[in-house]
């Protein structure tokens, strides 16, 4: 009970904390950078889904942010589509090429999979950049339009925009929260605690799993809706593999498999980026080291460790009650059995 | 009860399985016997629907089931624990458990995103099964329990509580007291025991001979894939090929030259 109220005290407080934040910073530049964190919280959160619950590393994730962003840029910008109808199809496409992709590719298991979704990731990114007719190639898609507002609230400035993010945000995290501890998402996890198992308990694997990876690569659809309104200019590069790999890094950082876990690791690793912007390209030097470090150290990441202590000391404290109430009934059974001799 | 004919299974040239029939009655432990490598494993496998046979019938209650997906077969009623279970170390025993009934519930992903009452009934619906099932194998007391603080032993109770929270109507336990002791043996040989006795069909494989010869109803022994004996423990413990597979020609020829004195 007591965790209960800790979770839902965490919450408000990081609701709290993300509104007036940027009251607190000194100018527009940490609300961009900070929405900008919030926005890949969101692909990674989907990310997670797939690999923290489901077990399986998909490395096209970016891909799939892309097809996202590139449907709001081509479809606001060539075909004058309102925003908010591109940002549903945005994720609506995503889902749809996520299925295609995922009943081809979730037939290859552990490894295998991965491999077969980098080469994935390698050929969206490659449609992008050469199919100039639809997406502008490498010139990129450029006067994106910004979301447009709903009733009275506009979202032409940062700070509208970063109220925005924040919302999907928070939307994103109760809708997942319910995904992860729903018997769907318990269905999830004994996919990657074994599949003959969960197989053994009736869990249909193909049908899970691809249910698991289109969820996944939506949210990553979202996120690219996101990004292609918060930043108006859309590139090749967004689909890179690279990306990817950041969000893995987000994900461990902040605990494979936990809820939460996914957005402190975005948020973390983006201000971290931006500080060590200095050291350009070097800062790699500084952060494959204390990647190395947290995975040695800390494999559950931050959330996951806090979380497994949690855990443990429930439990002890749920079984020392279960003892005490035990014991407590033994004893008055042994004062009333003399009563009956 | 579960009926297996002519079952066989070839890994290209290699026949892990050979033509093997026999029976699972409902309320009693058959136990499954061999050296390493006899293809036990490779057998429940195949009963189980984890591997198509190749040739041979499997009929579950009179209903042809061969080379059904194992996820059908669990929705049929068959549960299995395996050598090893993989359990989430991080959470409790019980929320461990609630997966185990999900195959008997219908709401859907969007009842949970929308926690309709379909979804909380659900919810309701496996975690009380799973305190039933924890009951059944002795463990209300590790509910709350992450699983990475209990014993060996009562992980192997969890793969039982888990196979039987799928509410099966046949059970295929793999090696269900691998790597515990033997007053943890005996405990779980009285469970097993327990699970028949309510009415469970029980498959068995366990190497434990002292275990299987006090437990089992019937015993079935393969060796190279192929079934030598079949019978009751005292039966099966005094064919001569089933002492042969075991321990060597030699022994029992010499066992067959004292038995002759």
């Amino acid at each position: 009970m007591s965790g209960l109220l800790s979770r839902r005290t965490l919450a408000v407080a990081a609701i709290l904390a993300g509104l007036v934040y940027p009251f607190v910073v000194p100018n527009d530049y940490f609300v961009y950078v900070m929405a900008l964190a919030y926005i890949y919280a969101i692909a990674a959160l989907g990310l997670n889904l797939m690999l923290g619950y489901t077990g399986h590393l998909n490395l096209a994730h970016a891909a799939f942010m892309a097809i996202g962003a590139y449907t709001v840029g081509i479809l606001t910008v060539d075909y004058g589509v309102p925003y908010w109808i591109a940002f549903l199809l945005a994720g609506v496409n995503a889902a749809a090429l996520g299925f295609v992709a995922g009943i081809i590719s979730l037939r290859l298991k552990h490894h295998y999979f991965s491999i077969f979704t980098l080469c994935i990731g390698i050929i969206v990114w490659l449609v992008i950049e050469k199919w100039d007719g639809l997406t502008h190639g490498v010139v990129g898609i450029m006067g994106i339009p910004a979301p447009t507002g709903i009733g009275p609230i506009r979202f032409d400035t940062t700070l509208a925009q970063y109220y925005l993010i924040l919302a999907m945000l928070a939307l994103a995290l109760v809708v997942m929260d319910r995904i992860v501890h729903s018997l769907t998402g318990r269905a999830f996890m004994a996919i990657r605690n074994g599949e003959p198992l969960a197989e053994a308990l009736g869990v249909p694997l193909m049908r899970t799993k691809v249910l698991s990876f289109v969820i996944s690569v939506a949210y990553a659809g979202f996120a690219g809706a996101l990004y292609a309104g918060f930043v108006r200019f859309l590139g090749p590069s967004i689909a890179a593999e690279t990306n990817a790999f950041d969000m893995i890094a987000f994900i461990l950082v902040g605990g494979l498999g936990t809820l939460s876990g996914p957005v402190i690791g975005a948020i973390m690793l983006t201000w971290a980026t931006q500080s060590l912007q200095f050291l350009q390209d070097y800062r790699l030097l500084v952060f494959g080291p204390l990647l190395i470090l947290l995975v040695m150290f800390m494999p559950k990441g931050i959330i996951g460790t806090l979380k497994a202590r949690q855990a443990r000391e429930a439990g002890e404290r749920a079984s020392a009650a279960r003892r005490e109430q035990a014991e407590a009934d033994a004893s008055a059974d042994g004062r009333k059995a003399p009563a009956h001799a | 009860m579960l009926e297996v004919s002519g079952l066989t299974k070839r890994f290209g040239g290699l026949a892990a399985v050979k033509d093997v029939s026999t029976s699972f009655e409902r309320g009693r432990i058959t136990a499954v016997i061999g050296p390493n490598g006899a293809g036990k494993t490779t057998f429940f496998n195949l009963v189980a629907g984890a591997y198509r046979p190749t040739e041979g019938i499997v009929r579950l209650d009179g209903e042809d089931v061969t080379g059904m997906r194992p996820d059908r077969m669990a929705m049929l009623g068959l549960a299995r624990s395996f050598q090893t279970t993989t359990l989430f170390e991080d959470e409790s025993v019980l929320d461990n458990l609630i997966v185990g009934h999900r195959l008997r519930t219908r709401s859907t992903l969007l009842d949970a995103i929308l926690n309709t009452a379909r979804a909380r009934a659900d919810n309701r619906e496996c975690r009380r099964k799973a305190e039933e099932a924890l009951s059944f194998v002795g463990l209300d007391h590790a509910a709350d329990r992450v699983v990475a603080d209990i014993s060996q032993e009562e992980k192997k109770r969890v793969a039982f509580a888990l196979a039987l929270a799928t509410e099966p109507r046949i059970v295929l336990l793999d090696e269900p007291a691998g790597g515990v002791n033997p007053e943890e043996t005996a405990g779980l040989a009285r469970l097993i025991r327990k699970m028949a006795e309510s009415g469970l069909t029980v498959g068995l494989i366990e190497h434990k001979m002292g275990m299987v010869m006090g437990l089992a109803d019937k015993v079935v022994v393969l060796d190279h894939g192929e079934k030598i004996a079949e019978g009751t423990p005292g039966e099966v413990s005094r064919d001569p090929k089933v002492i042969e597979a075991y321990l060597g020609a030699d022994f029992a020829l010499a066992g067959a030259g004292h038995a002759a004195m």
